[in-house]
C-alpha cells in the first residue's frame, strides 16, 4: 500500500497511508471508529477509488487480478447479503462468478459449521451465522489473502474463540491475514503485527511484542510535597525518574517497596506510593487519544491520565 | 482485455442471482396473469360493446393494440422486475461482494444487463403470444390473426417492448440505486402517461415520446386518422428507434455513474 489517500469532499479520510501486510501472519488494523479503517479495506479491493496512492496485492492492483476471489477473500459487512436468497445459493453465484468448483460450497459450508443450514433463506439468520456465512465466501476462492473487517462484531465469546483460531491458523497456512478492529486487546491475542491509524494517518506498523514492551510500561507513581528533594534522592540511588502531569513522579526500573525505604531513610514525606501498569487498551487510547474524532465528553468517566 | 471466460462466467453469476430469489418469479408471474387475463377479460368487454361504440371508433379500431391493451398493465410487474434486479445489489448491500467478485464495472453491468434482459425476452415471448392468441381468439369476428399484414410486426413489436423497457429501467435503477426511488418515478411515468397526459393535447406533444406511449406506436397495425385520439406524428419503425434511444440511454448513464461512483 503506497501513499493511500481518500478524500470526501473536504474530510480526509485516509490520508498518505503505507504500509505492508506479509504472509504468515495475522496483521492486525486498529484504529478507533471513524479512524478509516473500513475505507482502507473498500479501496483494497478496488470498491472506493483513492484519490491518491495505490493499493497492490502480490504487485497488481485488485481490478487487474483475473478471477479475484482466488486470490483475495474478503469479509466486510456480514450481513449484506439479499436476505431472501439461500445461504448455498449466495456462495453458488459468487462460486460461478469466478469460475470456482461448485463443490468447493459445500466445503466452505462445511468448514464455518453451515451445512445445516444451507437451503435456509439467510433473512432468519443471526449475526453470527452471517460472520460465518461472509467467512465462508472469503474462504471460497481458497485465497492466499484474507481481508476481514471487524470480524469480531457482535459475536458471542464461543464465536470470538473460533474466529481468532481460524485467523491464526490460516496465517499458519501460509496465507497473509488482514484484520481491522478497534479492539487492542483482541488483537494483542490474535495478531503478530499491528497497524494502528487514527484519523486516516499511520500512528505504528511494529510488531505486537515490540507494541507490548513499548507501551505496557509498570511504573511506580509517587507524590510528595518536596518533589524536587525527592527527585534528585532517587536519582542519586539509581532510580530513573520522570514527572507526571499532575506533578507526581513517577520511578522507572523499580518497585514500591524500595521506593518506601530510600524515602524513609532520607526522612521524606510522601503522600502516595503505588505500583501502576498501563494496560494495552490504554496504550491503545494514548496512541489515538490525540486523534480520536468523536471523543467522549467531559465526565464521561472511563481512564484519566 | 476483457477476458471471455470471466464474461461468461459472470454472466453465468448473474443467471444464477436472478433464479434464487423469490421475487423473480413473483414478478414474472404477476406479468403473465396480468397481460394474459385482462386482455382475455378486456377483450371479451370489447367484443360484446363493438355494436355500441360508434362509426369513428369503428373505423379507428385496432385489434393488435385492444388486445394488447393488457400489457400496459403487465409491464409494471416486468419493470418493477428490472429494478429488483439492480435494486436489491444496492438495498442489500451485495454490489460490494458482486464487485469484490467481478471487478471489471463494465463486465459485471454487462452481464447484469444482459442476463435480465435476455430472461424479460424470452418471458415476453411467452406472454405476449398467449396474450394475442387469447384476446385475438376473445374478439372472435373483429379479431385478427398474425398472416395479416403488419400483425406479425406488431406482435415482434411488443416483444422486443418489453424487453427494451425492461432495459431502461435496469439503467434508471442502476443511476438512482434505489428500488424505492427507481419504482416511484416509473411508475407514475408508465402508468398515468399512457392514461392520462397522452391525451392532453398540449402535453401530448412531449408526452408522446414517452416510452409506453412509443410502445403503443410500435404496436399498432391501424394507423389512426390524425384527429384521432391515439394519432402520433411517426410510426412503428420510428416509434422503435426511440425506445432504442431510451433504454441506451438509460443504460449507458447507468454505466457511466456505476463506473464513476464508490460502491
Amino acid at each position: 500500500m503506497q501513499n493511500l489517500t481518500k478524500r470526501y469532499g473536504d474530510t480526509v479520510a485516509v490520508d498518505r497511508l503505507s504500509f505492508t501486510v506479509r504472509p504468515g501472519q495475522v496483521t492486525g488494523f486498529l484504529g478507533p471508529n471513524g479512524a478509516g479503517k473500513s475505507t482502507t479495506m473498500r479501496m483494497m479491493l478496488g470498491l472506493d477509488r483513492p484519490a491518491a496512492g495505490r493499493v497492490l496485492i502480490n504487485g497488481r492492483p485488485y481490478d487487474r487480478l483475473t478471477e479475484p476471489l482466488r486470490w483475495v477473500g474478503a469479509l466486510l459487512e456480514a450481513t449484506a447479503v439479499h436476505r431472501g436468497r439461500r445461504a448455498q445459493d449466495h456462495l453458488r453465484w459468487l462460486a460461478r462468478s469466478n469460475r470456482i468448483p461448485k463443490t468447493r460450497v459445500r466445503e466452505v459450508l462445511a468448514m464455518v459449521g453451515l451445512e445445516s443450514v444451507a437451503r435456509k433463506r439467510t433473512k432468519g439468520f443471526s449475526l453470527g451465522m452471517s460472520q460465518r456465512l461472509g467467512i465462508a465466501a472469503a474462504l471460497l476462492g481458497d485465497p492466499p489473502v484474507l481481508l476481514f473487517d471487524e470480524p469480531l462484531n457482535g459475536l458471542d465469546p464461543e464465536g470470538i474463540v473460533w474466529i481468532r483460531n481460524l485467523m491464526k491458523r490460516l496465517a499458519a497456512e501460509g496465507r497473509t491475514v488482514f484484520v481491522s478492529s478497534h479492539l487492542m486487546n483482541e488483537m494483542a491475542l490474535t495478531a503478530d503485527h499491528l497497524v494502528v491509524i487514527g484519523r486516516g494517518r499511520l500512528l505504528a506498523d511494529t510488531t505486537v511484542a515490540q507494541f507490548v514492551a513499548a507501551h505496557t510500561r509498570s511504573f511506580v507513581r509517587i507524590r510528595t510535597p518536596e518533589p524536587e528533594r525527592m527527585r534528585d534522592v532517587l536519582i542519586a540511588a539509581g532510580v530513573t525518574v520522570a514527572q507526571a502531569a499532575d506533578g507526581a513522579l513517577e520511578a522507572d526500573g523499580t518497585d514500591a517497596a524500595t521506593i518506601g525505604e530510600i524515602a524513609a531513610a532520607r526522612r521524606l514525606i510522601v503522600h502516595e506510593v503505588s505500583t501502576q501498569t498501563a494496560s494495552l487498551e490504554e496504550a491503545f487510547m494514548r496512541l489515538t487519544g490525540d486523534v480520536v474524532d468523536y471523543r467522549a465528553g467531559y465526565g464521561a468517566g472511563g481512564p484519566q491520565w | 482485455m476483457v477476458n471471455m471466460a470471466s464474461a461468461r462466467a459472470a454472466l453465468g453469476a448473474e443467471f444464477i442471482k436472478i433464479r434464487t430469489v423469490r421475487s423473480t418469479a413473483w414478478t414474472l408471474a404477476l406479468t403473465f396473469v396480468l397481460s394474459v387475463g385482462l386482455g382475455f377479460l378486456f377483450c371479451l368487454s370489447v367484443r360484446y360493446g363493438f355494436d355500441r361504440m360508434d362509426q369513428r371508433a369503428r373505423a379507428n379500431f385496432d385489434p393488435v393494440t385492444t388486445g394488447f391493451y393488457s400489457l400496459t398493465l403487465g409491464q409494471i410487474s416486468l419493470v418493477v422486475f428490472g429494478v429488483l434486479c439492480v435494486g436489491t445489489e444496492y438495498t442489500s448491500g451485495t454490489i460490494r461482494a458482486s464487485l469484490a467478485a467481478v471487478p471489471h464495472r463494465g463486465v459485471f453491468y454487462g452481464a447484469k444487463v444482459l442476463a435480465t434482459t435476455l430472461l424479460a425476452l424470452a418471458f415476453s415471448l411467452i406472454t405476449v403470444l398467449l396474450t394475442f392468441f387469447t384476446a385475438q381468439a376473445e374478439l372472435g369476428p373483429h379479431g385478427t390473426t398474425l398472416s395479416e399484414p403488419g400483425v406479425l410486426r406488431a406482435v415482434v413489436f411488443a416483444c422486443v417492448y418489453l424487453t427494451l423497457l425492461c432495459a431502461f429501467a435496469i439503467g434508471v435503477a442502476t443511476m438512482l440505486r434505489s428500488t424505492a426511488l427507481s419504482l416511484g418515478i416509473m411508475i407514475p411515468l408508465l402508468f398515468l402517461d399512457s392514461q392520462g397526459l397522452g391525451n392532453i393535447p398540449k402535453v401530448r406533444t412531449v408526452a408522446q415520446f414517452l416510452p409506453d406511449q412509443v410502445g403503443q406506436v410500435m404496436m399498432q397495425v391501424v394507423k389512426p386518422e390524425k384527429s384521432f385520439i391515439s394519432h402520433r406524428p411517426f410510426g412503428p419503425w420510428t416509434a422503435l428507434g426511440i425506445l432504442v434511444i431510451w433504454a441506451t440511454a438509460a443504460c449507458a448513464g447507468g454505466y457511466l455513474l456505476l463506473r464513476r461512483r464508490d460502491a
